[in-house]
């Protein structure tokens, strides 16, 4: 089966490691992965500041690529942008045509973790030593309702000890503009959370969105956590094979 | 007086509520006990999504045929003796509930517990015409003691501690300074049953009203809405007219909804269905029964599908529960009637957009507010829809600190990332900027503002299709 990984643009310029990883473990279910260097962003960040009609052309890229490349599905490791593509077709009430095209594409669109689950991975195949905490990423979640399939693959990990922490389905303050529109709010919403993640004595904070882990990476290095923070990609496919 | 915040200055409003520790631990114990009995009372409800569905469908139906309703409910409440009154907005409202309380004669006017009439600040206009009016929800009551608007729309003193009510009652009521709640509410009871025994003219707002037979049901825990309605020889009701539900065989699914999403209770302790004044000398009601059907803005949102739901709304409190944002601010914070995440969707609908244009932003979009909703309202939908009303519509809103620039910023934004060639040459410049001048970029707006509490990510040495032609390559 031919996939195609949307690299989101925060792996892309901030942390590419889980894009590869998100590639190995997709190629782990037989899948040809193939990515579009001609994708650039979903457009959550212009429709979520009140922007939509910004984000047109950004969807229609992305359809458009979609289509190009003849990938049976568009995987996202990212809760977030894969909301973003569930959410074209309100983009498109006035543009039937596309609003048909975007229906098709959101139907074919899955978070990482969803996706492995669907095409049958029981076992993740990497091997990671450490108490990991998880964070539901609002989106992925709330949008999507991937809550049990990350959990079932970071069981299988050899070596991780998965740690339920209270507030795990809370916000983590991040929200897009949010973050720096209301920097203190954002920052005591992650605090919050951290709280827990402190009391749970965790060697990493772990979720399927890189944004929120940026924001939550931030607040912990600032105040001095021995927390790392990893993408679920990266601890699934972890020790798997370097090719950096 | 109790005055609000100013709403145009969220942010400001929310710093400052950040750095009062003492409220901010007493709201994060009282919404996460309320949430908690929230899901303890879910628990035991399998149907509830199936109820939700049902209550929503009754919501849609009623706001579509809305004009057919209210003649109906008016013409019933006329016929059980009752008088309706239209109100376009809170000066007619203000007007009419202020002739009504002159008409009724000396003595107070004592209130249930009512959003609607804090909508059309009904207790100032009662102040500045020197008439008394008594709050008689015992944290209704506690928040006028205290010169303060509702901090909540189910519980108005949720931020306030026992000790700080107890300190508050020592100086206006004169109980004990260390009094305990069972004191309090004691000292409350006692004041409050001789305002009842005094009134001419009671006032409440109603959760539902019923086309088919004209009857308002108002629901409550403390017997003060019962007192209200009864003893009381003159009663008024403000009733917002999306409170209108078609058949009082509607009420069944509301009241499985209702009193769950808010407290957490099967049912409240008190139901009262009021339906015309008493007939004869040994039933209970008023002499008199006024219902005063408010619109101020409700027509408006019921004229768009988009925002139709908007009026759907129960007034559970649910949604302000479960928000982080909420969690952290509280209701003053928004400096509106109705605060939390569906104060942030109603507030900009009923008064001017530009005043409100910050409250759609006080929001992460994380949908814990639409998982909650007893009547799934899509508040992220509609926090999006004024958003875009705020930044791309046609109303004109004042230009707030840094708006040009985000707006320049947004489209600048977008031209790139529609061009992948230019976007790429722009990450490869800002990789270059972020090795050798990041400290100067973090004094600059956004990050500047990001490094208020967290460390600025780097760029990653090279961008993620980089690192795949090398894969491929290998």
């Amino acid at each position: 089966m031919r996939v195609s990984l949307f690299v989101t643009c925060l792996v892309d310029q901030c942390w590419p490691s889980i894009g590869l990883a998100a590639a190995k473990l997709l190629e782990h279910t037989g899948c040809e992965v193939i990515t579009d260097r001609d994708q650039t962003c979903c457009g959550q960040p212009f429709c979520n500041s009140g922007y939509p009609r910004l984000a047109e052309p950004l969807a229609k890229k992305v359809i458009d690529a979609f289509e190009r490349s003849g990938a049976e599905a568009l995987i996202a490791p990212s809760g977030s942008c894969a909301a973003q593509v569930h959410h074209y077709p309100g983009l498109f009430a006035a543009e039937p045509a596309w609003l048909e095209r975007a229906e098709r594409l959101a139907a074919r669109t899955f978070e990482l973790s969803q996706f492995l689950v669907q095409r049958g991975m029981q076992k993740a195949p990497g091997s990671f030593v450490g108490r990991v905490a998880w964070h539901d990423a609002c989106h992925g979640l709330r949008d999507l309702g991937v809550r049990d399939e990350p959990r079932a693959l970071l069981r299988t990990v050899a070596g991780l000890e998965l740690v339920e922490i209270a507030a795990a389905e809370a916000c983590c303050g991040f929200g897009g503009t949010f973050a720096v529109k209301l920097p203190e709010l954002s920052v005591a919403i992650a605090d919050h959370k951290i709280d827990q993640v402190e009391r749970a004595a965790v060697d990493v904070l772990a979720s399927g969105d890189a944004s929120c882990l940026l924001h939550l990476r931030g607040r912990l290095e600032r105040r001095g956590l021995p927390v790392r923070t990893m993408h679920l990609a990266e601890l699934l496919a972890h020790g798997l094979y370097e090719d950096r | 007086m109790a005055e609000h915040l100013p709403m145009e200055q969220f942010p400001a409003n929310a710093r400052a509520a950040l750095n009062d520790g003492p409220q901010r631990q007493a709201l994060r114990a009282a919404t996460n006990l309320f949430d908690e009995r929230r899901a303890t009372a879910l628990a035991t409800a399998p149907d509830w999504q199936s109820w939700r569905e049902t209550a929503r469908a009754v919501k849609d139906h009623t706001l579509l045929h809305l004009d057919h309703y209210l003649e109906q409910f008016e013409r019933n409440a006329i016929a059980r003796g009752a008088h309706v009154h239209w109100a376009t907005d809170a000066a007619d409202a203000v007007r009419i509930l202020l002739d009504l309380a002159r008409a009724a004669g000396k003595g107070p006017v004592v209130k249930s517990k009512s959003m609607t009439t804090e909508e059309v600040r009904l207790n100032e206009a009662f102040e500045h015409a020197g008439i008394e009016a008594v709050e008689t929800d015992l944290g209704e009551w506690i928040q006028q003691l205290a010169g303060e608007v509702p901090f909540h729309i189910v519980v108005p003193a949720i931020h306030k501690s026992r000790g700080q009510i107890a300190k508050l009652f020592a100086e206006k009521v004169g109980t004990a300074p260390d009094a305990d709640a069972k004191t309090l509410t004691a000292a409350a009871r006692e004041k409050l049953r001789v305002k009842f025994a005094q009134a001419g003219l009671g006032i409440s707002g109603a959760n539902f009203a019923i086309a088919e037979t004209g009857s308002l049901l108002i629901l409550e825990n403390e017997g003060n809405v019962r007192l209200t309605t009864s003893v009381v020889r003159v009663h008024a009701a403000l009733v917002g007219i999306e409170k209108m539900l078609p058949r009082v065989a509607d009420l069944d699914v509301f009241l499985r909804l209702l009193p769950r999403s808010g407290t957490g209770q099967a049912l409240t302790t008190y139901q009262s269905l009021l339906t015309g004044p008493k007939t004869a000398s040994g039933d209970e009601g008023p002499d008199e029964l006024h219902v005063v059907l408010l619109d101020n803005g409700r027509s408006r949102m019921l004229a768009q599908e988009i925002t139709r739901q908007s009026l759907a709304c129960i007034r559970c409190g649910a949604c302000l529960n479960v928000c982080p944002v909420y969690q952290q601010v509280g209701g003053h914070a928004y400096g509106s009637v109705y605060p939390g995440p569906i104060g942030a969707v109603v507030t900009p609908q009923l008064v001017p957009l530009a005043r409100a244009a910050q409250l759609p932003f006080a929001s992460t979009l994380c949908g814990a507010c639409r998982d909650v909703c007893p009547v799934k309202i899509d508040i992220p939908a509609l926090l999006l829809h004024l958003r875009q009303q705020v930044r791309e519509g046609s109303v004109a809103v004042p230009a707030a600190q840094g708006r040009f620039f985000e707006r320049l910023t947004m489209r600048l934004a977008a031209f790139v990332m529609q061009r992948p060639r230019l976007y790429r040459f722009a990450t490869a410049l800002a990789r270059l900027l972020d090795r050798f001048a990041g400290p100067l970029l973090h004094r600059l707006p956004p990050l500047s503002k990001w490094r208020q509490g967290r460390t600025v990510p780097r760029l990653g040495k090279r961008d993620f299709h980089t690192l795949w032609r090398e894969r491929g390559r290998k």
